[in-house]
């Protein structure tokens, strides 16, 4: 059976779906946050596919910059989260309220 | 030095910059910040001297000239300039800004470095804005002026100064957005964000107007034109004595500097249409704001409210559009800048001797501070126009310009009502000196009052000599800005038809050999009917 | 045309005077600070003797010297000028202004010798000499406006100098505003003149100078009578004349010496100054004249009536003043200039002495100014007594003293000019006059001495730098009126012909309109009408001391024969002060308070459309804020929703 971009398609929808559902439902921010560069995973996948077809190297160079938006907002994110259990004892954002005013 | 007078203005506009933040990174020591910050003010006044004496007032264009290409392909440049007016104004700022300095050096006790940092900020904001001659870098001025006394006001202020400073902010915030959506129309227009360039598109009419409503709009709120003044008292009562100062002395003719510089030659047409409303407006500023002031129980207030009636004034000197009243206009801005300074610094002695402003719990003041009281009269006598002081020459030529203005209807009506305001000034400014400072002694709190120290006399004695020199001798503001007045309004020249059909026949031919004295003549208007 | 370097010093020699004295103050000894300031006025009198003596060596049509400092205004071709002149106008004036001035700086050492603002006292009062002198030598009528707020600022000053006391410091205040009011007519006229010149001068033409001016009056004609009316409104509230001479009786307020100086002797005068001065616009407009010496007439007869009933002695002389301020005003108003000057010249001489006089006894009552607790001062205070006398039959109009030649020749030009009414008015005044001096003077030096023994214990003449000046005024009020010796008795009337030929036009012009009937050399009538009102003045006088001394009585029991609603009013000076009040004070300042302030500013403006609009911004906030709840997850739901949304109405819209 030969691969062809509907697979890459679908494989990406579903990703993203894991990641969307799971960034809404979870309460842990740690979860959310790698459902989030689950999305971004997703996202690079339809890239990179494209890029494949149309024979347009620039699909790859986001593909690359999404890698470095990926890591440094899981770095960023996770020093935060970091902090706030230091603080807090806890990553359950529905205990974390205080951006609220 | 050829280094600095090559770019004098630069160093004008930016050495204070340089001070604050060389401040903010090193004024750790409370009175070392003081000193430095004194001297810096004093080096940017002796440098601003020079252009004083090395300004040209027989050419009245603008010298001094720098431009360099900022943004783009020079649709954006880095272009100072300084005419006439924009000289006499700078010349005020730099003037005052040593004495406003040395005025808080008791009254500001607490952030003294973050202080003095935000004032030199805020005289680099305005000596920018009077000394700009493209409009983006003129916005950016005009709106960085707000930033450091927003700070100045909401965090030195008085016991609401939350509330005035956020009104102060917001207020100007609303008319400044107008005025760039207009700066960006014009751009669009012209494809460069140049003053000359603007000055040489022909607009059509509509576009005039709505233009100048939207450039008015800004430079009324910050005048304050009746009826957009309510944030000035607010502002001054809560402000600390040198954001008063400043405030009164510079800011304020920021709008009038505005409306002259930009709304009136930028906008013939929407000057033809909105003259009488807004001369109408600024005769109501006048009266309002004396008889407000009249009935005001706090000092600071009611000198506040005086300026809402001087400025009114101004107001009306330059839209009596001939050449006295705008010379008028332009005179009574240093005039109000000296007396109206004065007053909030005098107001700003007793504020920190009793910590009250209320009229009511002095009176017989001349008894324990005569010098003081002597001090307050001569401004208070500048202040209401007395001859010999600079505020009658100011009063006497807008006057005297509004009732021969050829352009405006009911021109003699409204130099009559204004010049009623003349007789109110005297009436609250007396009235209030009189509760102040005559009377027994009455209240035990006045009774060890000391008077002035050498560096409140220091302070004020500049203020005062000037207020006389200025009134002796006007020549020596008015030399350096006839010029220059005649050629920011040329532009209007052609557009305005004299109003009174005695205008026509008064005026033989015009122009040189003819009748100088009124500016606008009668040429080929008929495109406006 | 000739220049004279003099004029300057004239008037910039008290001015320094004034300057020393002010920034010095205590650290000059009152001995140094009082020479200093009467040394400056002698001067300036010492120069205006020299610059008069040049002038009468001059050919009379040529009588004129200036002396220009320099460009005070130039605006386009707009120009005013800081200079001075002196014509024989302004030489009048100066001579009477420094003279008395003099005279009265010396009396003021002695007056002032115990006050503690002895040196505040001379600078104020070097300085109003200083403004004074700007106002008589101003070459054009802006330098005049100078001079003229210049002794309103001064008058202020000088009338609250003793601000201690809030009554006396309002007292100066309302002369200052009230004086702004007039000043307000006097700037509307100034521009109306500028309104009508500026398009017909050359640029740099000085628009406000006299010479210019005078030259170009045909120009402003049109609009004379509304030039001279704004104008004379600006003299009536310096000159004190109906509807502004309110403020002149509290100024009384101030010392003594003050009150003689400027408000009898030379400020109050020179609303009549400056309507002579500027003759040859006021001629133009038979209106304004008419307005002028009606305003006059009626001035003079009212301010007499409430003279007969006030009690303080310094306020009998204060509407005294008015009324006889009204007499200048009426000889203006009837064309005859030089005889306003005349009268003003003289009633400087004698209305100063009496003024000092009631100094001189103020200070031996100890400061005492109610005259009900006077009397019998005639044997304690004979030098003060003499000269009083003196100065009480001059303003009388007893032949030969000084009032009798002005004020007759008032009533005769009135007479002449055809308008008996005006004349009646003015013999009718004049007899008014005669008796509230008598009844001053018998209320003070006659009869039993009514004060405390306290106060009877401490009566004494006054010291010789009080008296002197007394006695040479008295000498001046006695021979200062032979000047003008009219023609029908003989006489060559030097004064009138000295003035001539600044009045050249203007008398001439009236003629010219017909305002002044011919009555040439109608000397019989002139006779019997000097006759009359000198006889008349005697009448008012033995009535007076009748009334007053002889049969105390009649007085009272006028009083209570039905007499008493007229005096009441009379005393309560017609209820002007308390009518204004009602009319304009109280009104203005509570619609100031409760309707501009309280409602249209505070209520209206900031409340409603300010604030209001900021309610509806936070409103509008406070609803969108619900949203930002801080619950991440709802974040992420609504996030998600909405993109949903996006993405279906992206692939649907297409």
């Amino acid at each position: 059976m030969e691969i062809t971009l509907t697979h890459y398609l679908v494989l990406a929808g579903l990703v993203f779906l894991t990641g969307m559902v799971g960034f809404v439902v979870r309460r842990n921010a740690l979860v959310m946050l790698m459902c989030i560069e689950l999305m971004l995973c997703a996202v690079n996948i339809v890239f990179a596919a494209f890029s494949r077809l149309h024979g347009d190297a620039g699909g790859h160079v986001f593909v690359l910059m999404n890698f470095a938006v990926a890591a440094s907002e899981a770095a960023i994110g996770l020093a935060i989260l970091v902090e706030i259990y230091r603080r807090r004892r806890t990553v359950n954002v529905d205990d974390l309220k205080t951006l609220m005013e | 030095m050829a280094m600095i007078t090559d770019h004098i203005l630069t160093w004008v506009t930016f050495v204070p910059l340089l001070g604050a933040v060389a401040l903010w990174l090193f004024g750790r020591r409370e009175g070392p910040a003081r000193i430095f910050a004194l001297a810096v003010s004093l080096v940017d006044f002796v440098l601003s001297l020079h252009l004083w004496f090395h300004f040209d007032a027989a050419r009245g264009d603008d010298q001094f000239v720098e431009r360099v290409a900022w943004i783009g392909n020079g649709q954006v440049s880095y272009h100072l300039g300084c005419d006439g007016i924009s000289l006499v104004l700078a010349l005020l700022t730099t003037f005052l800004g040593p004495l406003i300095i040395l005025s808080t050096w008791k009254a500001i006790t607490s952030r003294v470095r973050e202080f003095l940092a935000f004032f030199l900020l805020l005289q680099t904001a305005m000596l920018g804005t009077f000394l700009a001659r493209d409009m983006l870098l003129f916005y950016v001025f005009w709106e960085a002026m707000l930033i450091p006394m927003y700070f100045i006001i909401g965090i030195w202020g008085g016991q609401r100064r939350i509330y005035a400073a956020v009104k102060f902010f917001i207020f100007t915030m609303v008319g400044s957005v107008f005025m760039l959506v207009g700066i960006l129309y014009l751009f669009f227009q012209s494809g460069s964000m140049e003053l000359t360039s603007f000055l040489n598109l022909n607009l059509e009419h509509n576009a005039q107007l709505w233009l100048f409503a939207a450039f008015f709009l800004a430079f009324a709120i910050k005048v304050p034109v009746f009826p957009l003044h309510t944030w000035l008292p607010d502002a001054h009562v809560e402000a600390p004595t040198a954001g008063s100062v400043v405030l009164a002395g510079v800011l304020l003719k920021m709008g009038t500097y505005g409306m002259l510089r930009f709304a009136m030659p930028l906008f013939p047409q929407g000057v033809a249409y909105f003259a009488p409303a807004v001369s109408i407006l600024a005769v109501i500023g006048i009266i309002y704001g004396a008889l407000v002031a009249l009935v005001q129980p706090d000092i600071k207030k009611l000198v506040a409210y005086s300026s809402v009636s001087h400025l009114g004034f101004v107001v009306l000197g330059l839209f009596s559009l001939n050449s006295l009243g705008v010379a008028g206009g332009v005179f009574q801005m240093l005039a109000h800048g000296l007396s109206t300074g004065a007053l909030f610094l005098l107001v700003g002695v007793i504020y920190e001797r009793r910590h009250t402003r209320e009229i009511s719990e002095f009176g017989g003041l001349a008894h324990v501070m005569p010098l003081y009281a002597t001090f307050f009269m001569i401004a208070t006598l500048a202040s209401i126009g007395l001859p010999g002081l600079a505020g009658f020459v100011g009063e006497f030529t807008i006057l005297l310009g509004t009732f021969t203005s050829e352009f405006l209807p009911a021109a003699r009506v409204m130099a009559i009502l204004a010049a009623t305001g003349v007789v109110l000034g005297a009436f609250f400014m007396l009235w209030m000196v009189q509760r102040v400072f005559f009377g027994r002694l009455a209240n035990d709190a006045n009774k060890n009052l000391p008077d002035l120290s050498w560096r409140e006399v220091v302070v004020l004695v500049p203020l005062l000599v000037f207020m006389f020199v200025l009134g002796v001798h006007p020549g020596l503001v008015l030399d350096k800005v006839d010029l220059s007045i005649q050629k920011v309004l040329a532009p209007l020249e052609a557009q305005l038809v004299p109003h009174s059909p005695a205008g026509h026949a008064a005026i033989p031919g015009g122009g040189e050999e003819g009748a100088p004295a009124i500016l606008l003549v009668n040429s080929d208007a008929e495109d406006l009917r | 045309m000739q220049s004279e370097i003099l004029l300057r010093w004239i008037v910039l020699v008290p001015l320094l005077g004034a300057v020393v004295n002010g920034l010095l103050n205590r650290r000059l000894a009152k001995r140094v600070s009082g020479f200093i300031a009467c040394a400056a006025i002698g001067v300036s009198f010492g120069l205006s003797v020299v610059v008069f003596l040049r002038l009468t060596g001059m050919d009379a049509e040529a009588r004129v010297v200036n002396d220009i400092l320099g460009t005070w205004l130039q605006i386009g071709g707009f120009h005013v000028d800081i200079g001075f002149a002196m014509d024989p106008l302004s030489a009048v004036m100066a001579l009477v202004v420094t003279g008395v001035g003099f005279l009265i700086h010396i009396y003021s050492l002695g007056y002032m010798a115990h006050d503690d603002g002895f040196q505040r006292y001379f600078a104020y009062l070097n300085l109003f000499v200083f403004a004074m002198m700007t106002l008589v030598l101003g070459e054009n009528l802006v330098m005049l406006f100078v001079g003229w707020e210049g002794v309103g600022l001064c008058s202020y000053l000088l009338i609250g100098f003793w601000f201690n006391d809030q009554a006396n410091a309002s007292a100066g205040k309302k002369a200052f505003i009230v004086n702004r009011i007039g000043d307000f007519g006097f700037l509307i006229g100034l521009f109306l003149i500028g309104a009508n010149l500026l398009p017909h001068l050359a640029p740099g033409e000085g628009v406000f100078s006299f010479a210019i001016l005078q030259h170009h009056a045909h120009l402003l004609a049109p609009a004379a009578t509304g030039i001279c009316l704004l104008l004379f409104l600006g003299a009536t509230g310096k000159s004190a004349q109906i509807p502004l001479y309110i403020w002149l009786p509290d100024a009384m307020a101030g010392p003594t010496p003050v009150s003689a100086l400027i408000h009898a002797a030379t400020m109050v005068t020179a609303g009549v100054y400056m309507i002579a001065r500027l003759n040859f616009l006021f001629v133009l407009s038979p209106t304004a004249m008419a307005v002028v010496a009606a305003v006059g007439a009626v001035t003079a007869i009212f301010a007499a009536t409430i003279a007969l009933t006030q009690n303080d002695i310094k306020k009998v002389l204060a509407y005294s003043t008015v009324s006889q301020l009204g007499y200048m005003m009426l000889a203006c108003g009837v064309g005859a200039f030089t005889v306003g000057i005349f009268h003003l010249m003289t009633h400087a001489f004698f209305k100063a002495l009496l003024f000092l006089g009631s100094g001189s006894v103020i200070h031996a009552m100890s400061n005492e100014q109610d005259m009900r607790v006077m009397g019998g001062l005639r044997s304690k205070l004979p030098v003060t007594y003499a000269t009083f006398m003196t100065a009480t039959l001059a303003i009388a109009g007893v032949f030969p003293l000084a009032g009798f030649f002005s004020k007759d020749e008032i009533l005769w030009k009135a007479w002449e000019s055809g308008n008996t009414v005006l004349w009646a008015i003015g013999f009718l005044a004049a007899g008014l006059t005669a008796f509230y001096m008598m009844r001053l003077v018998v209320l003070t030096f006659f009869g039993e001495n009514r004060a405390s023994s306290e106060v009877r214990s401490h009566i004494h003449e006054s010291p010789a730098t009080m008296t002197g000046p007394l006695v040479i005024l008295a000498v001046l009020s006695v021979v200062g009126g032979w000047i003008g010796w009219p023609h029908f008795m003989g006489g060559g009337a030097w004064f009138e012909n000295w003035l001539a030929p600044v009045f050249a036009v203007g008398e001439h012009g009236v003629a010219a309109h017909g305002a002044v009937a011919h009555h040439a050399a109608d000397s019989t009538m002139e006779w019997t009408l000097a006759v009359v009102s000198v006889l008349w003045a005697v009448l008012g006088l033995i009535l007076g001391w009748f009334v007053y001394y002889r049969r105390a009585a009649i007085a009272d029991s006028f009083r209570k024969a039905g007499g008493g609603f007229v005096y009441r009013v009379l005393l309560n000076k017609y209820y002007v002060d308390e009518a204004y009040d009602a009319a304009f004070i109280r009104p203005g300042y509570r619609f100031s308070r409760q309707v501009l302030w309280k409602s249209v500013d505070a209520g209206l403006i900031d409340g409603l459309l300010v604030n209001g609009s900021a309610l509806v911004v936070y409103l509008l906030g406070s609803v969108l804020r619900l949203f930002q709840n801080g619950m991440i997850r709802f974040y992420a739901w609504t996030f998600t929703i909405g993109v949903a949304v996006f993405v279906l109405y992206l692939s649907f819209s297409s």
